[in-house]
């Protein structure tokens, strides 16, 4: 079997190139433990990460034939192609040396959602206090994550935006927001709304399909956009988006690509407003732009009904 | 040179659990060569113990009596009293800062029964309570901000001792390359176990026993290292955890010849006796030629539960087989064999962690000691299940008390730069000048497999002498070692070579513990010896560095409430 592996050390590279290596897959063997033995009998300048190599430390995670994973978790025959496997470090991150990465702005986009449970501090409980069993369900999904970024490292949002808070902080976000004990949900609603938070992400999945434990951030993400309209926090893009999107579907039954992003910056939001008129300009030039006139489809008023029956239930 | 009033070493449980203690009164850093969310504390699964008798009535002083039983009556009393006492408040703490618990249908903390505790006393939060724990300390931590310095990714390289006084330490920065020297007033080492010398281990890469090392290496004893306890499922090959709900939920162990073993030795418990019973009837059975196609592993078999309650009960298990070695227990056998798990061994400490060097008690100034790498002793020959997070916590905590009481006397004591960084540097360029002629991990493999078949789950004098006597030409061979990274830029070959120096180092202090204890107690089974000797051998193991190498002395333990007697379950 050929492990291609994308090398890099500044010290001596200008730039990543990849080394191939011949390996025969011992029986059962994990691709963390190929990758230890490459580095142990083939090459040891080969410099990735590890530690516990049982999925619970989120040390190991590596691009593995373009998608993110945990090399503890891997059987390494699952993922060989004609033969061959590629390897290369995560992304959205700088390499320090070959497959590691600086998790430093990562853990900066933790602390900024300030990841810490604010109980009320007036009730002092002299034993534990109590939680559900539902509530603790709550929490459960979100608090499994390793913090081993490999949502981080596939995320679209995050590659085209560098702002963008990312599913890991999010994810985490929501442990604490629908936590029974946190008495600060609505500012931190609030914050992982506005701009870089819970609106900027396209929901392309790819941060739950990559997720090793129960995390899936996607999951979380979209609960905490149910929680921010039901809290009211509905003064900003994202959630006017949504807002425009579903009435105008319960209105004439299909998307008014016209007022969307107007309603969607809000009326008011003058400089957001001439943001758009570029665009909008390159969409015309372009011949992309919706028709003027916006009709509604036949069965409208099917959907209007469909609809009022929703809003009722 | 870098200063703080305290600096710790280690980011797991029991390292942050004492920064929390510090920070906002004096200047505390922690320095931590992994990540500190990637400390091995976040493995642990089962549970943390406290008879907070959430699920059936519980008390002190039964959590206490089966500690002091587990332990084989090694366990000092007073310190177990103390840990056992301390022990709700610190779940109830924990709770407080938002840890994550499995709760009752009243909403109270959720406790399980676990092996060697007479009642249901494991709190948990799924079957990942280290890791649940380890991410509300760090959470703490980030809350402090600037107030705990970290440096993650640095490498503890020596500890500074001077007079019997600790003055810092010398550590390396992974990241770069560069060392730094710091000065501090209090030192506490809470740098985790030392399972990582057997081929078979439940442990992180990580836990190559560097702080017990460096702290030998410095004029500290270390304590009944010769303790190190098996857990009877580690999955094939490696021994990957199979947590021990496997059993609980009605697994089988099955040998060579197809028969459930365990009718031969626990014919009541089968399978659910203690752990170093049954780590030990498996190891009889390989030893005696009925493993599996007569290799060094048996089946735990749960194909006959069925796919709908493996499904439901054990899906955490199924998925590790899966993903570790590639099968599925719904469908085929698990190849399972014990798994070095725990290190009861280490740095002696008293209850609030200072460093104790003799059999008199006395201190060493400055210096501290928590968690795994610590010997308080609360385990004795043997740890039960969920006591260690809880020593973890709880010492952390008292630790960083005490060095905070500490720290706030003295002065910074002055520290020639130049003196302490000689021998490190000089270590290092050993590493790298050396001809390189000997392979770094067939001395690694080799040192593995003869702590496995030489000093493992039984012991005898012969090939303990044996063992010993390959330990020595390992180093031996370890000084010719080849490294091929000599860049200074993350270069964790290096930190390998270093580990395996360590783990060289340590294992000899086992060998020569195990060597000289000629009784059977708890973990350290001798089948030339094969019964507690308490008249001759109640008594701590105290390992010192001398000129002629690694010499032995002894200390009493400390009996309170509970007399030696049999160990029955
Ligand atoms: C698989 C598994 C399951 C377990 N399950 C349970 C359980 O259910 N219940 C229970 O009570 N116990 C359990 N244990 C035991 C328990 O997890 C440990 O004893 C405990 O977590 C140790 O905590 P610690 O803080 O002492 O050390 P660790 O969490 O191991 O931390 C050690 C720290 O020291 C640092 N360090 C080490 N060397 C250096 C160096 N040279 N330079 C810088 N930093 C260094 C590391 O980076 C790390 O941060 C389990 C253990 C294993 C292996
Ligand atoms: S679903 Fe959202 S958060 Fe997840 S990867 Fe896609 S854009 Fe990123
Ligand atoms: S959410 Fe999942 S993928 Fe992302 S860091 Fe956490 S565990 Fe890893
Ligand atoms: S090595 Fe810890 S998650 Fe893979």
């Amino acid at each position: 079997m050929i492990f291609s592996i994308q090398r890099f050390n500044p010290e001596k590279d200008t730039s990543p190139y990849f080394q191939d290596y011949e390996f025969e897959i011992p029986k059962s063997a994990t691709l963390l433990d190929c990758m230890n033995l490459i580095k142990w009998t083939q090459d040891g300048t080969l410099t990735h990460r590890m530690s516990c190599r049982s999925a619970i430390c989120g040390s190991c995670a590596v691009k593995v034939n373009g998608h993110t994973l945990l090399a503890c978790k891997t059987q390494a025959s699952k993922v060989i192609k004609d033969g061959k496997v590629k390897i290369e470090p995560m992304g959205n991150m700088e390499i320090i040396k070959d497959l590691v990465v600086d998790f430093g702005q990562f853990w900066e986009k933790i602390e900024r959602i300030k990841p810490w449970l604010v109980p009320d501090e007036s009730e002092k409980p002299e034993k534990e206090r109590y939680q559900s069993i539902d509530d603790f369900r709550k929490i459960d999904a979100g608090s499994t994550c390793i913090m081993c970024a490999s949502c981080y490292s596939d995320c679209c949002s995050l590659d085209v935006d560098k702002g963008f808070l990312g599913p890991t902080s999010l994810a985490k976000a929501q442990r604490f927001i629908h936590d029974s004990r946190d008495r600060e949900r609505l500012s931190r609603t609030g914050e992982i709304s506005d701009k870089g938070g819970i609106w900027d992400c396209t929901h392309c999945g790819e941060c739950s399909e990559r997720c090793p434990t129960e995390a899936k951030p996607l999951e979380r993400i979209t609960s905490l956009r149910r929680t921010a309209i039901a809290l009211g926090i509905t003064n900003n893009i994202g959630a006017r988006h949504v807002k425009a999107f579903v009435d105008s579907i319960a209105h004439s039954g299909r998307l008014n690509e016209n007022i969307l992003p107007i309603r969607s910056m809000g009326l008011f939001n003058i400089s957001g407003l001439m943001s758009l008129i570029p665009i909008g300009i390159r969409m015309m030039m372009r011949r992309k732009n919706p028709p003027i006139i916006h009709k509604p489809i036949d069965e409208a008023e099917d959907v209007r009904r469909i609809f009022r029956k929703l809003r009722k239930g | 040179m870098l200063q703080h009033d305290v600096v710790i070493v280690g980011s797991g449980l029991a390292g942050m659990s004492a920064a929390l203690e510090i920070c906002g009164q004096l200047d505390v850093a922690i320095i931590s060569k992994v990540y500190p969310t990637r400390s091995h504390s976040g493995a642990a699964q089962g549970g943390i113990a406290a008879s907070l008798g959430n699920s059936e009535p519980d008390s002190q002083e039964e959590h206490m009596y089966d500690t002091v039983k587990g332990s084989d009556f090694l366990g000092d009393q007073d310190a177990i009293e103390m840990f056992t006492r301390d022990a709700p408040e610190i779940i109830y703490q924990l709770e407080h800062m938002g840890c994550v618990f499995s709760r009752t249908g009243e909403g109270k903390i959720a406790q399980r029964a676990f092996g060697g505790h007479s009642h249901p006393r494991a709190c948990y939060a799924a079957d990942r309570t280290g890791h649940a724990i380890l991410h509300v300390l760090y959470e703490q931590v980030m809350k402090q901000g600037k107030r705990i310095s970290i440096y993650p990714e640095w490498y503890l390289m020596s500890l500074i001792i001077r007079d019997n006084v600790c003055r810092g330490i010398v550590i390396y920065d992974i990241r770069s390359g560069n060392f730094e020297v710091i000065r501090a007033k209090g030192v506490i080492f809470a740098t985790g176990g030392y399972g990582r010398a057997y081929r078979i281990t439940s442990n992180a890469f990580a836990n190559t026993g560097d702080g017990i090392i460096a702290a030998f290496n410095a004029g500290v004893p270390l304590e009944d290292m010769e303790f190190v306890q098996f857990h009877p499922t580690g999955l094939f090959g490696q021994g990957i955890l199979v947590s021990e709900a496997a059993r609980g939920e009605g697994g089988y162990l099955i040998n060579g010849k197809g028969e459930r073993f365990m009718e031969k030795y626990a014919p009541a418990k089968m399978e659910l006796a203690p752990r170093d019973i049954v780590s030990r009837s498996e190891q009889r059975e390989i030893d005696e030629g009925r493993g599996i196609d007569g290799k060094d592993y048996i089946y735990l078999d749960l194909r006959h539960l069925g796919k709908e309650k493996i499904m439901e009960r054990l899906p955490q298990v199924r998925q590790l087989g899966i993903d570790f070695i590639g099968m599925d227990c719904i469908t085929d056998p698990l190849p399972i064999q014990p798994t070095a798990h725990y290190s009861m061994g280490g740095i002696p400490t008293d209850k609030d962690g200072h460093v104790i060097i003799d059999d008199k008690g006395t201190q060493l100034t400055g210096f501290f000691a928590a968690g795994e790498c610590a010997c308080v002793s609360v385990h004795g020959a043997n740890r039960l299940g969920t006591n260690s997070l809880l020593d973890a916590v709880v010492f952390g905590k008292r630790t960083g008390i005490a060095a905070l009481k500490f720290a706030k006397g003295p002065r910074l004591s002055d520290m020639k730069e130049d003196e302490v960084l000689a021998p490190v540097k000089e270590r290092i360029s050993a590493v790298f000048s050396s001809p390189g002629t000997e392979s770094i991990n067939d001395i690694r493999d080799e040192l593995k497999e003869n702590m496995m078949s030489n000093c493992g789950v039984f012991r005898e004098k012969e090939g303990l002498n044996k063992g010993l006597e390959k330990v020595k030409e390992l180093r031996e061979r370890y000084k010719n070692g080849k490294i091929t990274d000599k860049s200074k830029l993350f270069n964790n070959e290096l930190i390998e070579v270093l580990e395996l120096g360590h783990m060289l180092e340590f294992s000899e202090i086992i060998f020569k513990g195990a060597i000289a204890r000629e009784e059977s107690r708890g973990a350290h089974s001798r089948t030339d010896f094969p019964k507690r000797d308490d008249r001759n051998w109640l008594k701590h193991t105290l390992a010192y560095l001398t000129e002629d190498g690694i010499e032995l002395k002894y200390k009493p333990v400390t009996i309170t409430k509970y007399q030696p007697e049999e160990r029955k379950y």
